[in-house]
């Protein structure tokens, strides 16, 4: 079900804006890779077209080529619909849907893919909720709305949702900026948990969350500001936080800037 | 703020103590204060007073004639208003005014919803700012105007509209073919329905406007189609504003006068009763326009004032339920 992501030469625009430049990496099956950086170094940008969500923002566009098994995301036949039911997301805000329950906002992308059948989507719901670590604490009020959840309830609800439609990649933007430490780690247990089954990219401006839940992490820093961001390395988490290849890598995983 | 704290809170508990330094300024700030408030305070009273005012000149004005009516008020179609036996009813009327309203409803909430989901999420952005500008414009057009084009030039078009439904479903009653080819209540609705049209797409659009980008991304990352995002996201967070906006709309189309007099039929006397939305007939409002010449005695006034005073109670009821909706929208949203 997990499936690899090949990134190619990779440049991200804004309008005329080259936000990236030139990003070329591989996220391997089944495994988490944290993208760090300073902000405004574009990684977030980079996780956005993973699903082609960059091109919803006014003038987003790509070049170079991102494919998931080989298949490309960006062939000009390719509907961005179809991307975005196989790279699922979750934000850096949690977003349920305000006016719906626990139980519809899970349900949601299935039922956005016509999937009506009472038993199918109980046993979904079921299943993602367990998934998201959060079943225990909602089943007694399914039907309630999500939106009287806590933050990191909403957070792994907007998870549960997201792993509903059975990804195959699941693209998570500093999932655990809004919430308190105890609900981060809730966060990082799942995500651990969830590399089981996904293939999982996170942003995070958190250190000791990279070097804690991910096996890759890719440095992305700018020359300047108005520069476009630029991929410094990538490798395997312990290489990068132990022995950094880059100066400026070491620099900022000291927290020397950024 | 920091440096009067201290001293407010020093002259409170000893009143007659000396002024601190510094009062010319600080007095300034006060006067303005005041003044503000004052003017609030008194446009606020004003508006409530003048909605009161109405109320009680209508009533007062109505109940003299109404204890002469020898018919039903509520539900009479007669309007004999002079001489000793005074017979009039508003039932024709109410008829007419909420029908036509209704029409307008069923066609303006619709269109006005989906051109304004159009204009903020389909239209190209270079569409958007001229597509709001040629509605709101729709807006500014004179009532007379309307009328005007409505008679003269609408007229045409809608006929062969009316001459279908009546073939194919003249056998409900409320299609029945009545012969009438002027001014029908359908007419009046369709015209009405353009008139507020402005305002169903206006506040629409900007209720559709503000649902938050996170809600909009939510659905499409879990791959919603553009529409799908709509029925997910926007939809669910602008069904309180299409609500208040077609309650507004609806009060607007109750009370229109002057394009709905040019329009109407009036049914003579004695003409049977239908169903049908085809059939003539006048509004409140047009009604009391169109006999604004006979308003030579207390008791002719006084029934026409009654007319009015339904209508007031008609739309001040609509007006109301809309802020209602508003209101739950705002603690909704919290």
């Amino acid at each position: 079900m997990a499936k690899r992501i090949d990134v190619e030469h990779l440049d991200v625009y804004y309008g005329d804006f080259l936000a990236v430049h030139d990003v070329t990496m591989t996220v391997p099956a089944r495994s988490v890779t944290a993208l760090i950086g300073p902000s405004g170094c574009g990684k977030s940008t980079v996780l956005r077209s993973l699903n082609r969500m960059h091109e919803v923002t006014r003038g987003g566009r790509v070049e170079g080529s991102i494919r998931l098994d080989g298949v490309d995301l960006y062939a000009p036949d390719m509907d961005p619909v179809l991307v975005r039911r196989m790279v699922g997301m979750v934000f850096q805000r949690p977003n349920p849907f305000p006016t719906m329950s626990i139980y519809d906002n899970v349900a949601a992308g299935l039922r956005l893919n016509g999937v009506k059948d009472k038993a199918t989507l109980d046993g979904v719901v079921e299943q993602s909720l367990k998934g998201a670590n959060l079943w225990t604490e909602v089943k007694d009020r399914l039907r309630k709305p999500g939106a009287g959840l806590s933050g990191g309830q909403q957070q792994r609800l907007c998870i549960a949702r997201a792993i509903a439609v059975q990804p195959q990649v699941l693209l998570m933007d500093e999932p655990c900026s809004a919430l308190d430490p105890i609900s981060t780690l809730a966060i990082e247990d799942l995500i651990t948990e969830l590399k089981a089954a996904y293939t999982i990219v996170i942003v995070t401006h958190n250190m000791q969350q990279a070097a804690r839940v991910s096996d890759q992490t890719a440095f992305f820093n700018l020359a300047a500001t108005g520069k476009p961001g630029e991929l410094i390395e990538v490798g395997p988490t312990s290489t990068i936080f132990s022995n950094p290849g880059v100066k400026a890598t070491e620099d900022y995983i000291e927290g020397r800037f950024g | 703020m920091t440096t009067s704290t201290p001293s407010m809170a020093a002259r409170s508990a000893a009143a007659p103590a000396p002024a601190p330094p510094r009062t010319e300024q600080r007095s300034t700030g006060r006067l303005g204060d005041l003044i503000f408030a004052g003017a609030a305070r008194g446009s606020g009273v004003l508006v409530i007073a003048l909605v009161t005012l109405i109320g009680v000149f209508l009533v007062a004005q109505a109940i003299p004639a109404l204890l002469k009516d020898q018919a039903s008020f509520l539900t009479s179609r007669e309007w004999t208003v002079a001489g000793d036996a005074p017979r009039f009813g508003i039932a024709e009327l109410a008829w007419t005014t909420v029908s036509a309203s209704i029409i307008a409803m069923a066609i303006a909430v619709p269109v006005g919803v989906a051109v304004a989901l159009f204009i903020t999420t389909y239209a190209p952005t270079w569409l958007r700012g001229p597509a709001a500008t040629m509605i709101d414009m729709l807006a500014a057009v004179p009532s007379i105007v309307y009328g005007l084009w409505a008679v003269l030039s609408f007229r045409s078009v809608v006929r062969p509209v009316e001459d279908l439904i009546q073939q194919r479903l003249g056998g409900i009653p409320l299609f029945a073919p009545t012969g009438v080819s002027g001014g029908t209540i359908f007419f009046i609705g369709v015209v009405l329905s353009i008139m507020v049209l402005p305002i169903v797409t206006a506040l629409s659009r900007e209720v559709f406007a503000q649902t938050p980008t996170s809600h909009r991304e939510a659905a499409l990352a879990l791959g919603a189609t553009t529409w799908e995002m709509v029925r997910t996201a926007v939809l669910p967070f602008g069904r309180p504003g299409v609500i208040s906006a077609a309650m507004l709309a609806l009060g607007r189309a109750l009370g229109e006068t002057i394009a709905v007099t040019f329009i109407v039929s009036s049914l003579a006397p004695g003409t049977p009763w239908s169903w049908s939305l085809f059939n003539g007939g006048e509004t409140f409002a047009s009604r009391i326009a169109n006999n604004a010449g006979e308003f030579d005695s207390a008791q002719k006034t006084g029934a026409f004032i009654a007319a009015g005073l339904v209508l007031f109670v008609l739309t001040f009821l609509v007006n109301a339920v809309a802020r209602i909706v508003i209101q739950r929208r705002a603690a909704f949203s919290e």
